[in-house]
C-alpha cells in the first residue's frame, strides 16, 4: 500500500473517566469515526476520518469527547506552510482537482470589520426602539421614476412588481439536492414568519413547498433544473442565477449520489446522475441576450414577477450591474467571494472574486452616477455574519442581505466544510435519509426566525441610535459610517471618510 | 484649520419664526419678523441668523431677484460677465445695509433684478424651461466662480443673511424699509463653523425658501438620492438638501405641498394600514417611489414659497414648533414666546402634530 503522507488534521480526545460506552457517537457519526471494541470494552476513534463537524461533541451525553487540531506540524517554513504542503500531497496521490466547501477559510481583509457605526449625541436624539415605532420593512424591485395623475388629481400610476419584506434579510439561493428537504422546509417556514423570502436554489422547488410560494424566490440557473411554467409561477420572484460568489466563472456540480428519487423528480433528471450545471447559460453569451431571458420570463409570468440577476462580485461588477440594471432585470444580487457553497474547486473559492463591501459600494454609486439606481434593487451576500453586518451594508447602499450560511449556522451547521461528500452529521448538506431526519424542521424554523428576529431588533437598536426610525432613511446614508484603518483608497472607494474624521 | 460651510458638515440647533397674512397684503413690515426673532435670542449663538420676505419688490415683481456675496471685486466682475451673456439687467445695486457694531467682515452685497434672454432658436424649438435654467445658473456661478455665491434667485421675494445674531443682522440689512405678505427667519446654534456668509439660513433656489431647525438623520440618503436629479449639495446642510428636494417633488414631480409632506414626513406603515383604501394605496405608492426622500431624525422647518407658506415638523414631533392665529395674520415660530413678543392678543395657539403639515396660502 502507497504510504499516506498526511497525518490526520484533527485528535480526538475522550475522557476514559467520563465515557460510559453509550456509543451514541459511534451511531452518531456518518464518517464512521467512532467504534466499539467489544474484546477491551472500549471506545476506538479513526482520527483520520475526521471532519471536525463537533456532532459528537454535542451529543455525547457525559461531555467525554473534544476534538483538537494535531500539533503535529512539518518542518516550519513560512512559504511552504502545512497547507499548501498537503494540498500538494493529495493532488499528487489523486490527479484531482481540489475541492472545498463554505465560504474561503482564508485571511483576506474583511471590510465589514473595518468600518464602523455612528450614534447621535446632544445635537439629535437617539430614538428608543421600545418606545417609538422603528421601521424596515423594505420593497425590492424597480422604483417609478414619476407619478402620474389624471386631471382630478386621481394616482394612475401603480407600484411596479415589487417584493415586500418585513426586514432586509432573506435566506439565500440554496438548492434542493445541495441542501436536505427538512432544510429547505425549515428555511421555507421561517421565511413565511418572518415575512421574508427563502430561494430555491437551482435545484426545483419540492411539490411540498408549492403552498410557500408568495415567501419563495424561485432560481433559474444555467443548468435549468425543475424549472416550468408552474414553477415560475409559483414564487414571489424570479431569480436567474448567473454567478455564485465562491466559484465565478464556473458551472455547479451535483453529485450523482445525491440524487435520490424525489430530487431527481423535483430537478427532473434521473437517479442517481450527476447534475452538471454549465458554467455559461447556453443561451446567454452577452447583456442582450440576458435581456431576450429576463424578458422570456416576465412573458412566462404575465410581468406579475420582479426579476432578480444574480452575479458574483468580481473585477468589473459596476460596469455589469450598469449592463443589467438596463436590461430589464428588477433586482441585482451579487454575491461576494466568501460566499459559501456546497463545492467547489478550492482554487477558485480561494482566489477568484472580490470582496462584497468593496463590489458593493462600487455597484451602488456608479448606478447613482449613471442615474438608475432607482430602475433595480441591490441585494448583496456573501458573508453576512450578524446585525451589524447587515446595517452597514444598508448604509453602504443595499436594499437588503442574503443570509445563508448564518441560517445554515442556525440549523446546526459547525462550519466543517465538507458539504461535498454528502455526509453532513445535521441533516443539512445530505439526502441520506437517516442524516435527514435529524433535522426537525419545525425546530429548524423556530432558530432561524429566533436568528434574524434577534437580528432585526438589533438593526433597530442601531438605527434608533443614530436617529432614524425607518431603514429608508438608512439605505445609502454612509455618512453614518467611518473607516477605521483603510487606506486612502478604500476610503474613496467606500466613499466614507475615516474615523475621526 | 477649521473647515469652510460645505467642506464638512456642521450640525446645529436654531430658532425659526415665521408670519403671514392670508389676505395677500403687503402689510407686515421688516421689524415684525426682526421682533419676533430676537425673543429667541438664546436659540442662536451669533453664527449666523437670516431672514426671507415675500411680496417685497412689487416695482420688479416679474424680474428675478438675484442676492449675491462677493468676496472680491473679480468674483464679481467675473460673475456679471456671465449673467450679461444671458440675462437682461432690469436693475442692479449694492444691497442697501448699515453699519453694525457686531456685524463684521461682510462681503460685497449685491442685488440684480434680471430677465433672462432666449434665443430665438431656443424659443422655435420649444425648449424653454425657464425655471430650470435660473437654476442651473445658480449651480454654474456658485460651483465655478471662485469667491460668488447667489444666495436667494426667486421673483418679488428676497433673502438676507449674515453671520451675527438675527436681530443684528436684521438691523445690519435695514428690513424696516421693507414689506411682504409674508416673513420666515432663522438663528443659527452651530456647533462650529469658521462663520462664512452663505453658511446662513435662510437657503433658498428660485421662490422656495427654508429656515429649519434640527439635524436630520436621513442626510446622505436624501443627498445620494437626490444629486441623481441634477442637484449638487455643495453646502452639506440639511437646509440645502430639503430646499432640493422640495424644488424636485414640487417643480419636477408636481406634486402640491400636502402631498409632499406626506413623502418627507410619510406616516408610518401601521398607521397608512388604518387609512381609508384610496388614500393608503396612494400615500404607499408615495412611500415606495420616493422612499430616499424619507426626511428622519428631528426637524421643524418653515418653507416659504410664491403667495404661500408651510411649516412641517418630523413624524415623531422631535422639534418644537407652534403656531397661533389673529385675524388675517399666522404666526409660526418655534417658541410661543416668538409670537406672543409680537402678538400680545394672540388667539388660537397650537402646536401641530409630528408629520402634520400646516399650509397657509393667500388669498384662500
Ligand atoms: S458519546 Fe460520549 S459517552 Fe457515549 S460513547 Fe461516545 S464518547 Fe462515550
Ligand atoms: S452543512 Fe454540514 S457538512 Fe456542510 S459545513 Fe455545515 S456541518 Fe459541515
Amino acid at each position: 500500500m502507497a504510504i499516506n503522507f498526511i497525518h490526520p488534521e484533527f485528535e480526538i480526545i475522550r475522557e476514559e473517566k467520563r465515557c460510559i460506552k453509550c456509543r451514541a457517537c459511534e451511531r452518531q457519526c456518518a464518517n464512521e469515526v467512532h467504534s466499539y471494541d467489544q474484546e477491551f470494552d472500549c471506545m476506538e476513534s479513526d482520527e483520520s476520518k475526521c471532519v471536525d463537524c463537533q456532532r459528537c461533541v454535542s451529543l455525547c451525553p457525559t461531555r467525554a469527547l473534544k476534538i483538537r487540531k494535531t500539533d503535529n506540524r512539518y518542518r516550519e517554513n513560512a512559504n511552504w506552510q502545512q497547507q499548501a504542503m498537503e494540498e500538494i500531497f493529495r493532488q499528487a496521490d489523486t490527479g484531482g482537482v481540489l475541492l472545498s466547501s463554505m465560504g474561503t477559510p482564508k485571511d483576506y481583509p474583511n471590510y465589514w470589520d473595518k468600518i464602523l457605526i455612528n450614534a447621535s449625541q446632544v445635537t439629535n436624539p437617539p430614538i428608543d426602539p421600545l418606545r417609538e415605532p422603528m421601521e424596515t420593512k423594505v420593497f425590492l424591485g424597480k422604483k417609478l421614476n414619476k407619478l402620474e395623475f389624471d386631471e382630478n388629481g386621481e394616482l394612475l400610476s401603480e407600484i411596479p412588481p415589487q417584493i415586500e419584506l418585513e426586514m432586509p434579510i432573506m435566506f439565500s439561493a440554496m438548492s434542493y439536492g445541495s441542501i436536505s428537504e427538512n432544510a429547505h422546509k425549515s428555511l421555507a417556514r421561517a421565511a413565511t414568519e418572518l415575512g421574508t423570502c427563502y430561494n430555491t436554489g437551482e435545484g426545483g422547488l419540492n411539490q411540498d413547498l408549492y403552498k410557500y410560494g408568495a415567501n419563495t424566490i424561485v432560481q433559474v440557473a444555467s443548468g435549468r433544473f425543475g424549472v416550468h411554467k408552474d414553477y415560475l409561477n409559483a414564487g414571489a420572484a424570479i431569480e436567474i442565477k448567473m454567478g455564485q460568489g465562491a466559484k465565478p466563472g464556473i458551472g455547479g456540480h451535483l453529485p450523482g449520489r445525491k440524487i435520490l428519487e424525489k430530487v431527481s423528480r423535483t430537478r427532473m433528471i434521473p437517479v442517481g446522475v450527476d447534475a452538471i450545471s454549465p458554467a455559461p447559460h447556453h443561451d446567454i453569451y452577452s447583456i442582450e441576450d440576458l435581456r431576450q431571458l429576463i424578458f422570456s420570463l416576465k412573458e412566462a409570468t404575465n410581468y406579475e414577477k420582479p426579476v432578480i440577476v444574480k452575479i458574483a462580485a468580481v473585477h468589473n461588477v459596476a460596469a455589469i450591474a450598469s449592463g443589467i440594471a438596463r436590461s430589464g432585470a428588477d433586482i441585482i444580487a451579487i454575491d461576494g467571494f466568501r460566499g459559501g457553497t456546497g463545492a467547489a474547486p478550492t482554487r477558485i473559492r480561494d482566489n477568484v472574486g472580490i470582496p462584497i463591501e468593496l463590489a458593493l459600494a462600487a455597484v451602488d454609486q456608479r448606478l447613482r452616477d449613471e442615474k438608475i439606481r432607482n430602475d433595480v434593487s441591490i441585494v448583496i451576500g456573501g458573508s453576512i455574519r450578524s446585525s451589524a453586518d447587515v446595517v452597514k451594508a444598508i448604509a453602504l447602499g443595499a436594499d437588503a442581505v442574503y443570509i445563508g450560511t448564518a441560517a445554515l449556522l442556525a440549523l446546526g451547521c459547525h462550519l466543517c466544510r465538507t458539504c461535498h461528500t454528502g455526509k453532513c452529521n445535521w441533516g443539512i448538506a445530505t439526502q441520506r435519509e437517516d442524516l435527514v431526519k435529524r433535522l426537525n424542521p419545525d425546530i429548524g424554523a423556530k432558530r432561524l426566525a429566533n436568528l434574524v428576529s434577534a437580528w432585526n431588533h438589533e438593526i433597530m437598536e442601531m438605527m434608533g441610535g443614530m436617529g432614524i426610525n425607518s431603514i429608508e432613511a438608512l439605505k445609502g446614508n454612509r455618512l453614518m459610517l467611518r473607516g477605521i484603518g483603510m487606506s486612502a483608497k478604500e476610503l474613496e472607494i467606500f466613499g466614507i471618510s475615516h474615523a475621526g474624521e | 484649520m477649521l473647515k469652510k460651510e460645505g467642506e464638512i458638515r456642521i450640525p446645529s440647533g436654531c430658532a425659526i419664526s415665521g408670519i403671514i397674512n392670508r389676505s395677500g397684503q403687503c402689510s407686515i413690515n421688516g421689524s415684525e419678523i426682526v421682533k419676533s426673532i430676537s425673543y429667541m435670542h438664546d436659540r442662536s449663538n451669533g453664527l449666523g441668523g437670516g431672514f426671507a420676505g415675500y411680496g417685497i419688490y412689487p416695482e420688479y415683481a416679474d424680474q428675478y431677484a438675484f442676492h449675491v456675496f462677493y468676496d472680491d471685486m473679480s468674483a464679481r466682475e467675473e460673475t456679471e460677465r456671465y449673467l450679461d451673456r444671458t440675462f437682461e439687467m432690469v436693475n442692479l445695486s449694492r444691497i442697501p445695509t448699515r453699519k453694525h457694531p457686531r456685524i463684521k467682515n461682510e462681503p460685497q452685497i449685491w442685488r440684480y433684478f434680471v430677465n433672462p434672454i432666449f434665443t430665438v432658436l431656443q424659443e422655435d424649438q420649444d425648449e424653454i424651461d425657464e425655471k430650470k435654467f435660473i437654476v442651473e445658473t445658480v449651480f454654474y456661478i456658485n460651483t465655478y466662480i471662485k469667491g460668488a455665491y447667489i444666495f436667494s434667485s426667486g421673483k418679488n421675494m428676497g433673502v438676507f443673511k449674515a453671520v451675527g445674531f438675527p436681530e443684528d443682522v436684521g438691523e445690519f440689512y435695514r428690513l424696516e424699509e421693507y414689506d411682504g405678505y409674508s416673513w420666515t427667519a432663522h438663528g443659527r446654534y452651530p456647533t462650529n463653523t469658521p462663520g462664512w456668509w452663505g453658511g446662513a439660513h435662510p437657503f433658498a433656489l428660485l421662490d422656495y425658501s427654508i429656515v429649519h431647525n434640527g439635524e436630520i438623520s436621513s442626510y446622505d440618503a436624501n443627498r445620494r438620492f437626490i444629486e441623481m436629479f441634477d442637484y449638487k449639495c455643495t453646502l452639506q446642510t440639511d437646509t440645502e438638501v430639503i430646499t432640493y428636494i422640495i424644488d424636485y417633488l414640487n417643480r419636477k414631480q408636481g406634486l402640491n405641498f400636502e402631498d409632499i409632506a406626506k413623502i418627507i414626513a410619510a406616516p408610518f406603515w401601521e398607521e397608512i394600514e388604518r387609512l381609508p383604501e384610496a388614500e393608503a394605496k396612494r400615500i404607499k405608492l408615495f412611500r415606495n417611489t420616493f422612499a430616499s426622500l424619507l426626511i428622519t431624525g428631528p426637524f421643524s422647518i418653515i418653507l416659504g414659497f410664491d403667495g404661500g407658506l408651510m411649516a412641517l415638523n418630523d413624524r415623531l414631533k422631535l422639534r418644537s414648533m407652534v403656531v397661533g392665529e389673529k385675524d388675517n395674520i399666522v404666526y409660526l415660530a418655534s417658541e410661543e414666546c416668538a409670537i406672543r413678543g409680537i402678538c400680545p392678543d394672540i388667539e388660537n395657539v397650537w402646536a401641530p402634530q409630528g408629520g402634520e403639515p400646516i399650509i397657509i396660502r393667500v388669498g384662500k
